[in-house]
């Protein structure tokens, strides 16, 4: 019995000295911090992805509270809702941040691009871009070995087994930026995601000079300048033997899309197209 | 034609393999295996055997069902760590026994921490302390050396020589006998001069470098040695010290486990120095006559320390 | 026997075609002449479409200090100047020719005579090497004059050449050595005056005993030219590991030969340094070694620069059957080609066929922590630590622990028994953190 009582009241004794001590020191160190950091970090995502810039939700938080003004902090995982909550809480104004979303450019699947050779190493974009070309004739394309996949913290980008290529799932895409960094060709990029989600945009990066593309992959850009020619919204651009459809400018009409000879210009989420009237007037006249 | 395979070099191998490595430590070990066989007989072999197919099943299932990965009892890792765990039991120990030593050795030795180079501690010396201190009778009790014994639990026991040095008891074998094994203790250990031909083996397919082992006898022997210089009465010669107990069986074998040791060639002596020095501080100091397993996986324990701030010699070091 | 003290491997040597005397192969119908033959700028083009072209003619200029000249070595007909896919795996600029006939530049000494004596002053010798687009041709292909022009405050003490040929199945170095000792000995005096030094050691692997023998006779002929016989081991011809070997000092991490006064020169490099400054013959030619386990008759090649490999091979008894892959350069350190659609640039010294049985990597396995890789490393490094910190990104530690040293000798691959691609993630962790000091250095500026 006794041994039991001596037991308690040391023990207990040690527990409550240390609590008395730890109190005070905390007080003693305690780190005075804006308590509005607490609320707008409350109001972010928590996904801590980096996407804005910031390592870490809590520091995007801080940075907006120590800003006069709200103009180059965007929270892209969030978007313009998030940002809204976080001008209301501390008084600012948010700017409405256009979605964007990751784009692949590569349409060089197995079906479209053959494998010349085959590689024998490390499954890593990265190590085979230093090593050479990749296992088809076409060195700028996609090399499917999923360093975008293991970088995108949102379960966003996986590649499809069927074509060796990543696709990005874009209800789960954050535009955070993190594929674009991890791809070592720059194949992927960051673009509008559009009205209703639509979007256009040419579907390969090869600069190497058409005659030579077109026995290495059957949807490569030949630098042919049709789509140049047709869109008359000055949002194409050819340099290197490459187009490129500047998103902003891009008013989604689709005559792009339907003069490319090698349909590398890809139209995303767009319904069918309906038969012109010639055409319909066509089929009834001619039975 | 094929497709051309494109890798970066280097492309050609010396052909080395993690089974070929062990197929040299276990070739290593057939010399006192022999031994354990002619001196404790049918406990030797039932130890032995059960030892390694416990192992092996162990690590099969481990994989198979809890971490779910590939087999890996292919690369022989499991063979090895049986036959050492049972080279440091004494040869009338029950299989019941041998048996949860094994599962502890690779079960919570090897496994849980994810399987072959990652374990902090070597395997075989977990599940040997581990049943020395679940069951330190049994694992204290060493049969006599009898050749051919057709006896297993019931062998009929003595004390070893470093019992005998620490409790004051008498007499210890005399050299030649040290020297071949006919003496009592762990299955694998009796035998200096089977364990040395080992060591010559491992040196010869280049399996582990010197260092290691000869920093560990060295220190024991110098320690010693100026122990026996001060007072001969009271402490043993550094040689009865190097040829009696686990120390050479530690030093060769189990010391030198890759896995656990140092990576470069100065912290492979640091390691052997410092298991040395703790090794003789328990068998002259301690209550346990025989300190080598609780000094290895005491120095296990400091390699990750000594591999970050020991770093080999440079190409071209610059002095400033 | 003088060798390099730390670490090393001795693979099997496999030199199959050791003592086959140098065949010509004959010349393609069109060559494809790469105009970048150094990690920089590719050089520029001197000729355009539908120019004639005749041997030795001057076809692209060197653009910038480290970059090399370009000269034909055929004569006939620019077709294009265009992009061609080269051993490094990229598609890089070259010029295409069609071969009319063989007609040299009147300018070249064709006449077989050795011509012993060199009139020129060193700077003019420099000149003369860099005007003739001699690169090394150990493998590294880098500009020799940039490595003749010694800094300001730096000195030569010694000039070592490099024949120690370690790579196993290369016999390309041994068997110039064999045929052309007089000349690589005028070669050496030639480099001795440039640089202005007294001494000059040739090393050379004691397994090749023969190239030994003649190049000492030779040697005796000339001032201050020794010949030092070297202990066989991988990677003996690796320019740190010789000048420690031959003169015993070390070059410091992150240094030059230079630093220890030591310029190295492989011997094909100073036996075309001979033909530049004493025949007026720019590098358009080299020989290469074609061998391999499956071939049949292996053996050594002067081959024209540009040539396509797939000439050599047609001409060379054709690719073996059971092929897996084809390494231009030795086992070591060669690169892997994805196609024979490439031509031999001025630094590919073999084309060695390596049969499918032995072209595949073994399974990657957990490191078991055995120290093997750093036992051989040549250079003191760590590399399975270097390879656990690249996978993770961690590229401050990767600085930390001298992934700048490393050679990329490939002892370490060789050696490890769970068959971990170190040199892989080595590479991979070099170039990282080559940018995070270039852009290190930027944000000083």
């Amino acid at each position: 019995m006794n041994l039991i009582l001596i037991s308690v009241l040391s023990l207990g004794g040690i527990g409550a000295l240390s609590a008395v001590i730890l109190y005070f020191i905390a007080q003693k160190f305690h780190v005075v911090e804006d308590s509005r950091i607490d609320k707008v970090e409350a109001a972010l995502p928590g996904a801590n992805c980096g996407g804005c810039g910031f390592p870490g939700c809590r520091a995007f938080a801080a940075a907006c509270v120590k800003t006069d003004s709200l103009e180059s902090l965007a929270c892209p995982v969030g978007g313009t809702p998030t940002m809204e909550k976080v001008a209301s809480i501390l008084g600012k104004t948010a700017i409405s941040v256009e979605p964007h979303v990751a784009v692949v450019r590569c349409g060089g699947s197995c079906e479209y691009r053959e494998r010349t050779n085959r590689y024998d190493g490390v499954k890593s974009c990265a190590i085979v871009h230093n090593l050479y070309g990749g296992e088809t004739d076409c060195s700028w394309g996609c090399l499917g070995y999923g360093d975008c996949v293991n970088s995108c913290t949102f379960d966003a980008i996986h590649i499809n087994p069927l074509t060796l290529l990543p696709e990005v799932d874009e209800e789960k895409c954050t535009a955070c930026g993190a594929c674009v960094k991890a791809c070592p060709k720059n194949i992927i990029q960051l673009r509008k995601k559009g009205h209703k989600s639509r979007r256009i945009y040419v579907n390969c990066v090869n600069q190497d000079k058409g005659a030579v593309n077109r026995k290495v992959c059957k949807v490569a850009c030949i630098g042919c300048s049709k789509c140049f020619n047709v869109c008359s919204y000055d949002a194409i651009s050819i340099n290197n033997n490459l187009a490129y459809i500047d998103d902003k400018k891009c008013t989604l009409c689709r005559k792009c899309v339907e003069v490319c000879p090698t349909n590398c210009i890809l139209e995303l989420n767009f319904p069918p197209r309906k038969p012109r009237v010639e055409e319909i007037s066509d089929i009834v006249l001619n039975g | 034609m094929n497709k051309l395979v494109v890798s970066p070099a280097p492309h050609v191998h010396s052909g080395n393999s993690i089974q070929k490595e062990m197929e040299s430590v276990l070739i290593a070990l057939v010399p006192a295996y022999l031994v354990a066989l002619y001196y404790f007989g049918a406990g030797a072999l039932i130890v032995s055997v059960t030892s390694i197919l416990s192992c092996v099943l162990f690590e099969y299932l481990i994989q198979k069902f809890i971490l779910k990965g590939e087999k890996t009892i292919t690369d022989c890792s499991a063979v090895v760590t049986g036959l050492l765990l049972a080279f440091n039991l004494p040869s009338n120990l029950p299989f019941w026994i041998v048996i949860i030593g094994a599962l502890v050795a690779i079960g919570v030795g090897k496994m849980s921490f994810g399987g072959l180079g990652n374990n902090p501690f070597n395997p075989a010396l977990v599940g040997r302390v581990f049943l020395l201190i679940s069951f330190p009778v049994q694992m204290t009790s060493w049969p006599r050396p009898m050749p051919f014994n057709p006896a297993y639990m019931d062998a009929e026991t003595s004390a070893t020589a470093l019992t005998a040095l620490k409790e004051h008891l008498g007499n210890i074998p005399s050299t030649l006998d040290m020297f071949i094994g006919n003496m009592g203790g762990s299955m694998g250990e009796v035998s200096t001069l089977a364990l040395l031909l080992g060591f010559g083996y491992l040196l010869y397919r280049r399996t582990i470098s010197w260092h290691i082992p000869i920093s560990i006898l060295l220190t024991v022997f110098v320690m010693t040695g100026i122990f026996y210089l001060i007072d001969p009465q009271t402490y043993a010669s550094p040689l009865v010290h190097l040829m009696t107990g686990g120390i050479m069986l530690g030093a060769i074998f189990m010391a030198t486990d890759f896995v656990t040791s140092p990576m470069t060639k100065l912290g492979m002596i640091v390691y052997g120095i410092g298991i040395g020095i703790i090794t003789v501080v328990i068998r002259l100091f301690g209550s346990y006559p025989e300190g080598v397993s609780f000094a290895i996986l005491i120095m296990n324990a400091f390699t990750p320390l000594i591999n970050t701030y020991i770093k080999p010699k440079r190409f071209g070091e610059v002095r400033k | 026997m003088k060798s390099f003290k730390m670490g090393g491997i001795h693979p099997a040597e496999c030199k199959f075609s050791a003592g086959k005397k140098t065949e010509v192969i004959s010349l393609p119908k069109q060559v494809v002449i790469p105009l970048r033959h150094y990690s920089g700028k590719p050089s520029i083009p001197e000729v355009a479409k539908g120019d004639i072209v005749k041997v030795g003619q001057l076809i692209g200029r060197a653009n910038g200090f480290v970059s090399a000249n370009v000269h034909s070595s055929v004569s006939g007909k620019v077709v294009k100047i265009d992009n061609a896919l080269d051993a490094f795996g990229y598609k890089n600029p070259a010029v295409f020719i069609d071969v009319i006939g063989d007609d040299w530049l009147e300018t070249i000494d064709l006449t077989p005579k050795v011509k012993r004596v060199c009139e020129l002053e060193p700077p003019e010798i420099i000149k003369k090497i860099a005007e003739s687009g001699i690169v090394g041709l150990g493998g590294a292909t880098f500009p020799t004059h940039v490595k003749l022009s010694i800094p300001a405050g730096k000195k030569a003490e010694v000039l070592i050449i490099n024949g120690a040929e370690c790579e196993p199945y290369l016999t390309c170095d041994h068997q110039l050595m064999l045929e052309k000792g007089e000349e690589i000995v005028i070669g050496i005096t030639i480099l001795m005056k440039a640089i202005q030094v007294s001494r000059a050691i040739i090393g050379i692997e004691i397994n090749k005993p023969d190239a030994i023998l003649n190049l000492e006779k030779w040697a005796k002929t000339v001032e201050g030219v020794e010949v030092v016989p070297l202990k066989v081991k991988y990677p003996q011809g690796s320019e740190k590991q010789l000048i420690q070997a031959l003169t015993g000092r070390e070059v410091p991490s992150g240094g030059l030969p230079i630093d220890v006064g030591a310029i190295v020169q492989n011997v094909a490099t100073t036996f075309a340094v001979y033909e530049a400054v004493q025949k007026n013959k720019p590098l358009i030619e080299r020989v290469i070694t074609v061998t391999g386990k499956s071939v049949a008759e292996p053996g050594n090649y002067w081959v024209r620069v540009g040539t396509p490999l797939s000439h050599v091979v047609e001409k060379t008894g054709g690719m073996p059957e059971d092929t897996g892959k084809i390494v231009a350069g030795g086992p070591m350190m060669g690169r892997a080609l994805p196609s024979l659609d490439i031509s031999v640039a001025k630094g590919t010294a073999a084309v060695l066929f390596i049969p499918s049985s032995d072209s595949e990597r073994g399974k990657v396995q957990n490191c078991i922590r055995c120290a093997k890789c750093v036992f051989h490393c040549p250079m003191g490094l760590e590399p399975y630590l270097l390879m656990n910190k690249s996978e993770k990104g961690l590229w401050e530690d990767v600085e930390q622990n001298r992934v700048m040293d490393c050679i990329e000798c490939g002892s370490c691959n060789y050696v490890c028994p769970s068959n971990r691609p170190l040199v892989d993630y080595i590479r991979y962790g070099k170039s990282m953190v080559g940018n995070l000091i270039s852009s290190r250095k930027t944000q000083q500026l």
